[in-house]
């Protein structure tokens, strides 16, 4: 059975290229309602995301695990 | 996309989903409803489909255990109930789960596991006998199938204020997704998603408190606004505030805090609820059931990080003042229950808004596989096969546990359309809540303990507990004066009053209990064995490394509560 870690890695790694990737696209639009927009949260967090899941994927990748 | 999109609108909503959103939400319903039928062909046996095989690590067990209680109902209930009362909500996270959390690991968990019981009735017919396992049974699989349709309707019902979605649809494409998955791979796949939930609520609800501590310049900060925007009033301290029913927002005396939900709820929930016992009972062995009753601990304590602090943000930051449910129509009026998704609209743009939206529709979903697998246990194993049908395959309990599931489904959407119905939804599950499962803690803690109890005792406790919670609840209800009674307060408000009666309750079900005990003949010890303290060996085993012995992490989380509990005083 593959191990739940990699579903795990599979949804956060796919969740954080999909946000980094809107995070780039929106970088230099204009600040619309979201507060805090000059944090740039979308792209820390993508990115974050994207380590953490691929982390996970190559840790527990199906040839890896029992 | 606008006009294939356009029928899941209706109306003026909080929210617009751009197509990176919408992709995150899709993807979600793909990967869960794969995993499910991936995982269908390792649910081949009754044991495999209802308690996954029983072969769950302790970090899966743990947070499947946490997750399973992590709803949205809860979170998005919560996180108002803040806005409302302020950071007194925060006991729902440490003084309503933690001593309960530690005493189930420590003291609980090896009667449940020793047993090898598959529920929590199943215990009681051990310990009891028949009457007891039945009325626990039924009342249980009431409950769980209104608390599932509950959890269906709240989500529709939030999807259509901040997103604009049909009701209808919200309700059945959800539902049916929860169905097939868990008709399809049992316990071992709610669990699997269960984890995923778990992922995906932090990771979508984190960005809230880093944005919004932010924005106030820290925790300060954030006291600093509240005090400004709501002058005289006290939202931020813990303890300060209860030395009377009207120096708070609640209008709750200590002494109802402690005693009805630090000690009825929160022991009658963590202790013996079957939908969250029942994932650690999935564990390989005890230590592992122990331990990751004890993860699961250590993430409840930080969950007021993604479910108060936001609650407090929102009377921090927000240029309008949110108003209670019964307004929701009110044009241009924004509801306590908005509060989370408020935040979420602030602080998250394309991607971080579809994560979000995800996390709720993560979290109404694990909370109704949760409901529905528990259901399906009990429905089998504690009222068919015992009362319907006693001899038959183990094949044949497995079809019935899948077909039931698909029957808890449907008959969760029915309960579903009947809670459209009611105006206060938090309120009636609140009273479900005490009903059945306050009643359940006195029941099993004095088997467990106790070796005199008898068997007419723990059935006359527990039927009485139930039939009195119900009257003083109806009895309120028909004359809310009477709450200056039960709560000891005409202040108290409907959490007050749900905590007070919770105390009540557990109080008759332990003097019923007492009395009937002294009044019957108990069961010889030797059909004790194994289900009551002094008369269960526990099983060996074996020598492991200090970090590894559950006492120690017990500790950690005890002193790391008592420090929150100063700190937050």
């Amino acid at each position: 059975m593959l191990s739940i870690w990699f579903f795990v890695g599979v949804l956060l790694a796919t969740y954080g290229a999909l946000i980094l990737v809107a995070g780039v696209r929106d970088f230099n639009s204009q600040a619309g309602p979201i507060a805090m927009a000059h944090l740039h949260l979308p792209i820390w967090w993508g990115i974050a995301l994207l380590v953490l899941g691929g982390i996970y994927l190559v840790h527990f990748r199906p040839g890896r695990t029992k | 996309m606008t006009s294939s999109v356009a029928v899941f609108f209706v109306g003026p909503h909080l929210m617009s989903l751009r197509p990176v959103d919408l992709a995150i939400i899709v993807l979600y319903f793909v990967l869960v409803l794969g995993l499910g039928l991936y995982l269908r062909k390792f649910a081949n046996s009754g044991d495999e489909f209802f308690m996954a095989g029983r072969e769950m690590t302790a970090w899966i067990a743990g947070l499947s255990f946490i997750s399973a209680n992590l709803g949205s109902l809860e979170m998005m209930g919560y996180a108002a109930a803040t806005y409302q009362y302020g950071i007194l909500v925060g006991h729902a996270y440490w003084l309503a789960a933690i001593p309960a959390i530690i005493f189930l690991s420590l003291v609980m968990l090896p009667f449940y596991y020793v047993c090898k019981t598959h529920s929590v009735p199943g215990y009681l017919k051990l310990r009891y006998g028949e009457g007891a396992r039945s009325v626990s049974a039924i009342s249980f699989a009431v409950m769980t199938i209104l608390m599932s349709g509950i959890n269906m309707y709240s989500m529709a019902v939030i999807m259509k204020v901040i997103l604009g979605w049909n009701i209808h649809f919200s309700i059945w494409v959800s539902s049916l997704t929860v169905g097939i998955y868990v008709m399809a791979g049992g316990l071992l796949s709610a669990i699997f998603n269960e984890v995923l939930q778990f992922m995906l609520i932090w990771a979508g609800c984190l960005v809230i408190p880093v944005a919004g501590l932010s924005e106030t310049g820290g925790w300060s900060g954030l006291v600093q606004r509240i005090a400004h925007n709501f002058p005289g009033q006290d939202f931020t301290h813990m303890w300060r505030t209860m030395g009377s029913f009207t120096s708070n927002p609640m209008g709750v005396h200590w002494t109802g805090m402690v005693f009805g939900w630090g000690l009825a709820i929160s022991f009658g929930y963590w202790t013996t609820d079957f939908l969250v016992i029942q994932r650690v009972l999935s564990a390989r062995d005890l230590r592992s059931a122990q331990n990751g009753t004890l993860i699961g601990g250590f993430f409840k304590m930080m969950v007021p990080l993604i479910v108060i602090l936001p609650g407090l943000l929102a009377l921090a930051v927000l240029p309008f003042k949110l108003m209670p449910e019964s307004m929701v129509n009110t044009p241009g009026v924004h509801t306590y229950n908005e509060a989370l998704p408020l935040m979420l609209a602030r602080y998250c743009g394309p991607g971080l808004l579809g994560l979000g939206v995800t996390a709720l529709i993560a979290g109404f979903m694990s909370g109704m596989a949760g409901n529905v697998s528990a259901f399906a246990t009990v429905w089998t194993y504690d009222i068919y096969r015992p009362l319907i049908r006693k001899t038959a395959s183990d094949g044949h309990y497995l079809s019935m546990g899948r077909w039931c599931t698909l029957i808890g489904v449907i008959v969760s959407i029915g309960t579903a359309y009947l809670v459209m119905n009611f105006s206060s939804i938090i309120v009636y599950a609140q009273a479900l809540f005490v009903f059945f499962i306050v009643p359940m803690f006195g029941t099993v803690v004095l088997g467990m303990l106790w070796k005199r109890t008898t068997p007419a005792a723990g059935f006359w406790g527990l039927l009485i507990a139930i039939l009195f919670s119900f009257a003083l609840w109806l009895w309120v209800h028909r004359d809310p004066s009477a709450v200056r009674y039960v709560a000891f307060s005409p202040h108290a408000q409907d959490m007050s009053e749900n905590v007070f009666r919770a105390m009540w309750t557990l109080i008759i079900n332990v003097v019923v209990t007492v009395v009937v005990t002294l009044m019957t003949t108990p069961k010889p010890q030797r059909e004790l064995e194994g289900l009551v303290y002094g008369l269960t060996p526990l099983p060996a085993m074996g020598e492991v490394p200090f970090y590894k012995k559950p006492v120690l992490w017990a500790g950690v989380l005890g002193v790391a509560f008592i420090i929150l509990n100063i700190v937050f005083w």
